[in-house]
């Protein structure tokens, strides 16, 4: 019991520590090419640039983590997508629960027509239809289910933008899971931890009664590692992962360069995950 | 006061035991559900909302039709309502107590409950929600008894206490409203996501209430000798049918916009509740019955109360029968059809249909047994209360 607190806490302290530390993993998950090219450049030295900027989007501030999935590196290996979600489950101890109806995902497959509800599946190609795409946590800028959690258990953490969990203090009322647009949220109905098939002692498990989701790694960003799903499919380099305020990163250089989609872009929820498809 | 329901009749002891019999196994549910967790429920990871919170939502809006009530009494000094108004006051007492108990039944962690407070977010309309409902819980706590008491004492009510009285009737539309907010702000919530939402709700609620006291006041008719008055009924009965009507007309219009517009979002839940919902060659129904129902219920309670108002008559069985018709129809519509046909295209546009489990409806007629025994105790207090004026 006390050495599983003691467990959790130091785990705590380096979640904590992802806030801090994240910056600077970014740039090191950044191409070094990249990265040389403009010398130093720090992400607050974004906004003067776009400070005039008018657009949908506000000016940037700060670090704001994005994924970025290229589904044509993907297309006709179903293999990778399950890979990504394997690594995903394994790192953050997801309990493989057989039944629709209680299971929880992080990050999984499924097809264009549910993954893009807003886009037409209408005489859509043979490599759409053929193909499954990869969902998860879309770690709004503007999160719906921030705004609806009545103890601030889910918050966006300021130095990186991602949108995190507290699973202490969630009571487990499942609002942020009817905010959610993208059904990327997940309740423990019951104790997750038989489902649990190889622990990982590096992350905490959680209990029943509260809901869980993606947080994009932030306990391997803290120690300069890269996503799990990221890493997962780094041999087709299908998944980019970075600062989308830093125009020198590696995700900016390939959203500047090529036509990305978001899903439900038009509910306003600004999604930091970009597909290319 | 207290003491008042301490005596009673051999019925009146059955009755409480017969309420207690499944308060007694929803209790246990309810341990049963706390120790092994949400799974016992039907809810599940698309349809995370159910039973519960869609009886919580009903009685929500219980609560606020005692303002039909209270209103025309305290506001436009109408007479006739003056032996019942707190029966409106103590129905919302008891709903309110249901309410915070559906809740409490149906988030994860119970025993973090007080995170709502110690960690008070406003910018979330569940943290409005417990705040008014707390205070309207407040209010008619204090506006109920102090009123009792000084009826009972034969004297004029203080004055200080129709402050409370006056903060009472803006609290009433607030508990719906904002219980509507925890809806209507999704975004991707189609069926939800309607600024209509708020209205609908206080319409039925005004109607559904109200019949609840009709009937609570035709039984002690009976059994209690504690005549409401022709003429308070007659009121009432006027009232819940502009409500119901409102409220009808309220869906006609989510109809209009569901097919006129003809976008899909738009059309699916409507489709899902009244004529089965078809996806993948499959179609899901479920719930096309109980809503082709609760139509048929409520034109036909307006039926039977139109047929009253015109012919100028009315015996207490046929006034008990039109009220009862739109209840039922009214919780089908709120308490069965909003959540669920709100919820049963999930985000990523799979269908999925909720039935509730065993332990799941044992725990909520657990929970409405408890309301129905505190009104009864309630109305019990205030009656006695009136027989002993009256001498």
């Amino acid at each position: 019991m006390d050495k599983q607190r003691r467990k959790f806490l130091k785990i705590a302290g380096v979640t904590a520590l992802a806030g801090i530390g994240a910056p600077a993993v970014v740039k090191l998950t950044a191409s070094p090419v990249l990265a040389s090219s403009t010398g130093k450049t720090d992400a607050h030295g974004v906004q003067a640039e776009h400070g005039s900027g008018h657009g949908a989007e506000s000016a940037p501030q700060g670090v704001r983590l994005g994924l970025l999935i290229d589904m044509r590196k993907l297309y006709g290996h179903p293999e990778l997508l399950d890979k990504a979600t394997a690594a995903c489950n394994k790192v953050h101890n997801i309990p493989a629960i057989d039944s629709k109806k209680s299971e929880i995902k992080w990050i999984w497959k499924t097809p264009f027509a549910n993954a893009f509800t807003d886009q037409t599946a209408y005489h859509s190609s043979k490599v759409t239809k053929e193909n499954d795409f990869l969902v998860l946590c879309n770690h709004c800028d503007e999160p719906p289910c921030v705004r609806v959690c009545p103890t601030k258990a889910t918050y966006i953490e300021k130095n990186t933008g991602i949108v995190s969990m507290d699973y202490h203090r969630c009571i487990g009322c499942r609002f942020c899971m009817m905010g959610c647009p993208y059904g990327a949220r997940s309740f423990n109905w019951f104790d997750p931890r038989p489902y649990i098939k190889e622990l990982n002692p590096d992350f905490p498990t959680r209990m029943r009664g509260v809901v869980e989701k993606c947080n994009f790694c932030g306990e391997r960003l803290a120690l300069g590692q890269e996503p799990a799903c990221v890493e997962a499919v780094k041999e087709a380099g299908a998944i980019v992962f970075g600062d989308l305020n830093d125009p020198n990163s590696e995700i900016r250089q390939i959203l500047d360069k090529e036509h990305t989609i978001q899903r439900q872009a038009a509910l306003g929820t600004k999604p930091s995950v970009f597909y290319i498809v | 006061m207290i003491e008042k329901a301490l005596r009673g009749n051999s019925n009146y002891w059955m009755w409480l035991a017969f309420l207690g019999a499944f308060i007694a196994v929803g209790g246990i549910c309810y341990i049963r559900q706390y120790l092994f967790g949400m799974g016992l429920t039907g809810m599940g990871r698309d349809l995370s909302w159910g039973l519960y919170i869609s009886q919580f939502t009903f009685l929500v809006g219980v609560a606020a039709g005692g303002l039909m009530l209270v209103l025309p009494y305290y506001i436009h000094n109408y007479k006739a309502f003056g032996r019942i108004t707190i029966l409106g006051e103590f129905l919302a007492i008891a709903s309110l107590v249901m309410c915070l108990m559906f809740i409490m039944a149906d988030i994860g962690q119970p025993i973090r409950g007080l995170n709502m407070i110690l960690h008070p977010t406003p910018n979330s309309m569940l943290f409005w929600d417990m705040v008014v409902l707390l205070g309207y819980l407040t209010l008619n706590v204090i506006c109920g008894w102090v009123i009792l008491t000084a009826e009972r004492k034969q004297v004029k009510p203080p004055k200080w206490v129709y402050i409370f009285v006056y903060i009472s009737i803006p609290f009433a539309v607030s508990i719906h409203t904002v219980t509507a907010m925890l809806y209507c702000g999704l975004p991707g919530r189609h069926f939800w996501l309607s600024a209509i939402t708020a209205p609908r709700f206080l319409a039925s609620a005004f109607a559904a209430g109200p019949a609840l006291i009709v009937i609570a006041c035709l039984i002690m008719k009976r059994i209690a000798h504690f005549d409401a008055g022709k003429e308070a009924i007659n009121k009432i009965t006027t009232i819940i049918m502009y409500a119901a009507i409102i409220n009808a007309f309220f869906v006609c219009l989510e109809f209009f916009v569901g097919w006129y517009s003809n976008i899909p979002g738009h059309k699916h839940s409507l489709e899902y509740l009244f004529f089965g919902l078809e996806h993948h060659g499959q179609v899901y129904n479920n719930l096309v019955p109980f809503m082709w129902s609760s139509v048929l219920l409520c034109f036909g309670g307006l039926g039977v109360f139109a047929y009253m108002k015109i012919t100028k008559t009315g015996s207490d069985l046929m006034i008990g029968l039109g009220c009862a018709m739109i209840f039922i129809a009214l919780w089908l519509d709120k308490g069965l059809g909003f959540v669920m046909g709100g919820l049963v295209v999930n985000p990523l546009d799979e269908i999925v249909e909720y039935y509730p489990t065993a332990n799941e409806i044992a725990v909520s007629l657990g929970i409405w047994a408890t309301g129905i025994f505190l009104v009864t105790v309630l109305y019990k207090i205030a009656v006695k209360v009136e027989h002993e004026v009256e001498g």
